[in-house]
């Protein structure tokens, strides 16, 4: 039988030493005592966060301009999420790559989003009685394609600009319970507006978008998709040092620590190329990179030179320096 | 059951000492942007890892011994 | 009270039945005193070493508090004020679980602990790492408040570059809350426990060998014939 040559990087001789006593169940009791003493300490001191959820019709209420800009893209397509790519919508080329495999498009669109549908007309049409409502809603239902098009997107490129600094300047206003829009050929889109921002207002929007019109849910994908459109969300995040340029991901609310063992896949985003020639893609690529190193990592043992580094660092003649005293 | 009539002192202790619901503080190192509570905890993870290796274990008597493995 | 008497003296006629191979298997492999020892080799001395038992012990209170806030349904806590301090709990619980394990991760590297044919151990250990933290991502997003909407939201786009998200909807609080309660505490604890069952079978690492006794490891093999 051939034997591999002895490398001390992957192999040990048998242990032909001493031996001691060593209580592991009284180990394990004791420790389970100093850490339930610790954590209660923590929880008695610090306690835990709790930053109440933001509905849509806080988002309405407090940023209405934004709301109702918002709501604007949604209706004409031009939104984030309704231009997202699978598994939302079916955009082409939408989805992130990673070089020339774009794999949301191989998973395919698993949660269908129709934005205009879903934020917008759906909820309307299920409110009673408002015979103004549905005659707007029949009027922009009956209308060829085009002139929806016409009228939703002219509303909404009117409701708000991009500035080139990221900024958005709000031209709608929110006067006296009614939605003020600049001059413009809008057809039944203001009346529709109109209503979505005061069906927004009173919270029955948050019922409609969170159960559809049936009884029990547990699934608050339409609701938090259309909330992530607006800046109101991602202004509370960033307020709170919670966004993706922030090293956000590795924080908690308030002044808690958060989760430190998210410091790699934080750091990724904020450095080149995953922040510059790779942006468009940084999701895929650094979820990509994470799975790499995180392969390295689990595979150490297989991997000369680095499952020689605890060797080289010698760390470990400080925890057996009594063995290597002794021996 | 309302905690905070049958018993304020324990209704107030389970509230937590130190308030830690408002804005955090941040460390800002060149493009490094950490917050003061992470690095509270990475700095005493460093710590209790120097110490743990250093800190004397207690010994017990050695015995000679075949192993029970 | 009679017991019932052992009737599985290892009769040679059943040696080939599953049950009696499976606990030949088992006992073999993990005998009462390798199981649970009352003796280690001379080098386990060091404060290093508690710090896999303090991350078991966070487990187990992550665990205790986790059911206490089962009982009451997720949104208890929020209105609740003992419920707020069973969460708190659960949330330190949690800060202290990564703390340990990630120290325990620092030290059985530089230890180099997967040598002698511990490489499973270690990648079971780096799994099971994965799968806490795919644990704590699912708690956080099960929450009820702002933090599990702001996680959610923002955490979607890189889940969904994954192609992932076709399946895995962290904006559905449902199927979030059911991972994070049933499936990866079960997944949790059975890695968890084949990790410390490998340590128990395989011993616990002994230290980088000296001079000398590199130098008789060494000429005790031979080369492997290419």
């Amino acid at each position: 039988m051939s034997r591999k040559k002895f490398n001390q990087d992957r192999d040990v001789g048998e242990w032909k030493g001493k031996y001691a006593p060593y209580d592991i169940i009284k180990e394990g009791t004791i420790a389970l005592l100093v850490v339930g003493i610790l954590v209660l300490g923590l929880a008695v001191f610090f306690g835990s966060p709790d930053e109440h959820a933001i509905t849509i019709k806080q988002w309405s209420t407090q940023s209405t301009q934004d709301f109702i800009a918002t709501a604007a893209t949604e209706l004409d397509g031009s939104s984030f999420i309704a231009n997202y790519g699978p598994p939302y919508t079916n955009t082409p080329n939408a989805a992130q790559k990673i070089g020339p495999i774009a794999l949301p498009e191989i998973t395919g669109v698993r949660i269908p989003i129709n934005t205009a549908e879903d934020f917008v007309l759906n909820p309307l049409r299920s409110l009673p009685g408002q015979p103004a409502l549905h005659q707007a809603l029949n009027t922009y239902a009956t209308a060829s394609a085009k002139q929806q098009q016409a009228w939703s997107t002219a509303y909404a490129n009117n409701a708000a600009t991009t500035n080139s600094d990221g900024s958005i300047t709000y031209n709608v206003k929110y006067v006296n319970g009614q939605v003020v829009m600049p001059p413009g050929n809008y057809g039944p889109v203001s009346t529709i507006m109109q209503y979505e921002t005061e069906m927004a207002r009173s919270g029955a929007l948050d019922q409609a978008l969170i159960t559809g019109g049936d009884f029990y849910t547990t699934n608050y994908t339409k609701p938090s998709l259309f909330l992530a459109d607006g800046q109101y969300l991602a202004n509370v995040g960033a307020a709170g040092n919670l966004g993706g340029e922030q090293w956000g991901m590795m924080n908690e609310t308030g002044a808690f620590p958060g989760q430190a063992w998210l410091w790699l896949y934080t750091l990724l985003y904020q450095i080149p190329p995953y922040s510059t020639s790779w942006a468009a893609n940084a999701d895929a690529m650094v979820w990509f990179t994470m799975i790499i190193l995180t392969g390295i990592l689990m595979f150490l043992p297989f991997i000369p030179g680095l499952r020689s580094i605890p060797r080289w660092t010698r760390v470990y003649k400080l925890i057996w320096r009594d063995h290597y005293r002794q021996a | 059951m309302d905690l905070s009539a049958v018993s304020p002192a324990l209704y107030s202790l389970l509230g937590a000492v130190f308030n830690l619901s408002h804005p955090g503080h941040f460390i800002h190192w060149h493009w490094i942007n950490l917050s003061v509570a992470n690095v509270i905890v990475i700095g005493l993870m460093i710590v209790t890892f120097i110490a743990a290796i250093l800190i004397p274990f207690p010994k017990h008597k050695t015995e000679q011994g075949e192993a029970h493995d | 009270m009679t017991e019932v008497p052992s009737k599985t003296a290892g009769n040679p006629e059943d040696a080939g039945m599953w049950t009696a191979k499976i606990r030949s298997r088992v006992v073999d492999a993990l005998p009462p005193d390798r199981l649970l020892p009352d003796r280690q080799p001379a080098y386990v001395a060091s404060w290093i070493y508690v710090f896999g038992v303090v991350t078991i012990a966070a487990l187990v209170l992550i665990i205790a508090t986790g059911c206490i806030l089962a009982i009451f349904g997720p949104q208890w806590w929020h209105t609740n004020s003992f419920g707020h301090f069973i969460n708190s709990m659960h949330l330190w619980s949690v800060e202290v679980f990564f703390f340990a394990m990630i120290v325990h991760l620092w030290g059985k590297f530089f230890m180099a602990a997967w040598r002698g044919h511990r490489q499973l151990t270690w990648i079971l250990g780096i799994v099971t790492f994965l799968g806490s933290i795919v644990t704590a991502f699912t708690g956080y997003l099960s929450q009820t408040n702002f933090d599990s909407q702001w996680i959610g939201t923002q955490a979607k786009d890189g889940i969904n570059a994954t192609g992932g998200g076709a399946f895995f909807n962290v904006l559905n609080f449902g199927q979030m809350l059911m991972w994070h309660i049933t499936l990866m505490p079960i997944i949790v604890c059975v890695l968890t426990a084949l990790h410390v069952l490998l340590v128990r079978r395989k011993g616990v690492v002994p230290p980088f060998p000296t001079a000398a006794e590199l130098a008789e490891a060494s000429a005790a093999t031979t080369e492997v014939a290419p």
